[in-house]
């Protein structure tokens, strides 16, 4: 059985969430969040089709790069960085352990 | 005004099938929607992605599903208003409602049904502080009438089909055209990448890539947009108009101020009975409801909308008596004029 990993989210007023989460039942970051009740919606469901779940990848973690999908999402969103990534599309994995991620702004 | 057994508020799959529970009641519907065509998400976010979970069907594209309901419902009529949005509701002396949407088109109904799923769809808005001052005076989120860009200066911000098909076609009747985006690549349709590309090199289009409008100004008409470009550097872009073009986005809307209890964004409903909200006859289906348990799952909402138009029968038809019979006893459907 896979163990679980420690990740920690930073939210939109600073505050930061120390999460365990599991790495063996296909998670990806935005659920999560939406586990602990943090604030993100999710919208689309995890189709990188909302950017509500928009995130920067603060550690040094080496990501996979992100699909054309996700780019595209990522340019209707605003304030967008390098560092910039949809929790959707980042699964648990074992090589994750010890990730920073802070929440990006909402726009309206 | 535009009266209806049972209005439903959303136009997405949640909806349309509650036309054809309700048709098999002999109950006529409307519908309203703020897009501009039926389907909702299915049509507006997601029409080419595959759904496994509908019975019955082991694979079923978003579009083709709604194209399926639209078809399942046909023959019971409804009515829709489309491209409007639900913003206001009371109830007048005979205890109907009366909705009227942002356009002023009125609708009355003895029950109301918010199919609304995740809200009302709105542009998404760039978040630049002083924007709202030149909303409609220059700075426009959805085209209406290309023609007041004839002799204009035009920035274009998007990289998706809709601003590469507005470069293209404003190129020909502007002054000036700029398109300014976030990276170098689009994700139109190739053919609108080259033909956007191919008016760039002719010189035609300003092609501004790796950058992003970050400010607006004006006296009282907005005047000029500045660009910050990846590599730091700043240009400002003396322009009448300004089109943001970045996709829509849902937002709950008018109907967070209708009285209806809300938690988290969604309208609490008794599950356990008719998926009836706080006030008595009005309901709420699909994805816009919450209870205990709740699942976003579109079967789920068809399941609701089933179970809601019995109890907007009763409303509809206090004397009449209802008696459910199975589609396949009835051999067919019926239909309504």
């Amino acid at each position: 059985m896979s163990a679980d990993i420690n990740i920690t989210v930073i939210d939109r007023e600073g505050q930061q969430h120390n999460l365990i989460a599991p790495t063996d039942m296909n998670m990806n970051l935005m659920e999560v969040c939406k586990s602990h009740e943090l604030p993100v919606k999710g919208t689309c469901g995890g189709m990188a089709m909302c950017a509500s779940c928009h995130c920067y990848i603060e550690s040094a973690h080496v990501l996979k790069n992100p699909s054309e999908d996700e780019e595209d999402m990522l340019d209707q969103a605003f304030f967008v960085e390098n560092k910039s990534r949809l929790g959707c599309q980042i699964f648990m994995s074992s090589d994750l352990e010890g990730l920073l991620v802070t929440l990006a702004p909402e726009s309206d | 005004m535009i009266q209806t057994d049972l209005l439903i508020i959303g136009a997405g799959p949640t909806g349309l099938f509650s036309v054809f529970e309700a048709g098999l009641l002999k109950m006529r519907c409307h519908l309203i929607d703020s897009l501009p065509q039926p389907g909702g998400q299915l049509t507006e976010i997601y029409p080419k992605k595959p759904i496994y979970d509908i019975p019955g069907f082991p694979i079923v594209n978003a579009g083709e599903l709604v194209d399926n309901l639209m078809e399942q419902i046909k023959p019971f009529n409804p009515g829709f208003t489309l491209g409007e949005s639900a913003t206001t509701i009371h109830k007048d002396n005979h205890g109907q409602f009366i909705v009227t949407t942002d356009k002023g088109t009125t609708h009355r109904a003895p029950s109301v049904a918010i199919a609304g799923g995740l809200g009302v769809f709105t542009p998404r808005r760039p978040p630049i502080e002083n924007l709202t001052n030149f909303e409609q005076k220059g700075v426009e989120y959805i085209i209406r009438d290309p023609d007041m860009y004839r002799d204009k200066k035009v920035v274009i911000s998007g990289g998706g089909d809709s601003a590469l098909d507005w470069t293209i076609y404003l190129a020909d009747i502007a002054t000036e055209v700029s398109l300014v985006h976030r990276r170098t690549s689009f994700r139109g349709h190739l053919d609108s990448v080259d033909k956007v590309m191919a008016l760039a090199n002719a010189g035609k289009v300003n092609l501004i890539t790796n950058a992003e409008v970050k400010e607006v100004s004006g006296s009282n008409f907005l005047e000029s947009v500045t660009v910050h470009s990846k590599d730091g550097s700043t240009q400002k872009i003396e322009c009448d108009h300004w089109l943001p073009l970045f996709g829509l986005t849902p937002t709950l809307g008018p109907i967070g101020d209708w009285g209806l209890t809300i938690e988290k964004n969604s309208i609490v409903v008794d599950n356990s009975l008719d998926y009836q909200t706080n006030i008595e006859g009005i309901y709420a289906i699909g994805d816009v409801n919450t209870y205990p348990g709740k699942l976003k799952l579109i079967l789920c909402g068809f399941h609701e909308g089933t179970i809601m138009v019995q109890s907007a029968f009763k409303r509809a038809y206090p004397d009449k008596k209802l008696s459910f019979k199975y589609t396949t006893v009835m051999g067919g459907v019926g239909s309504l004029e």
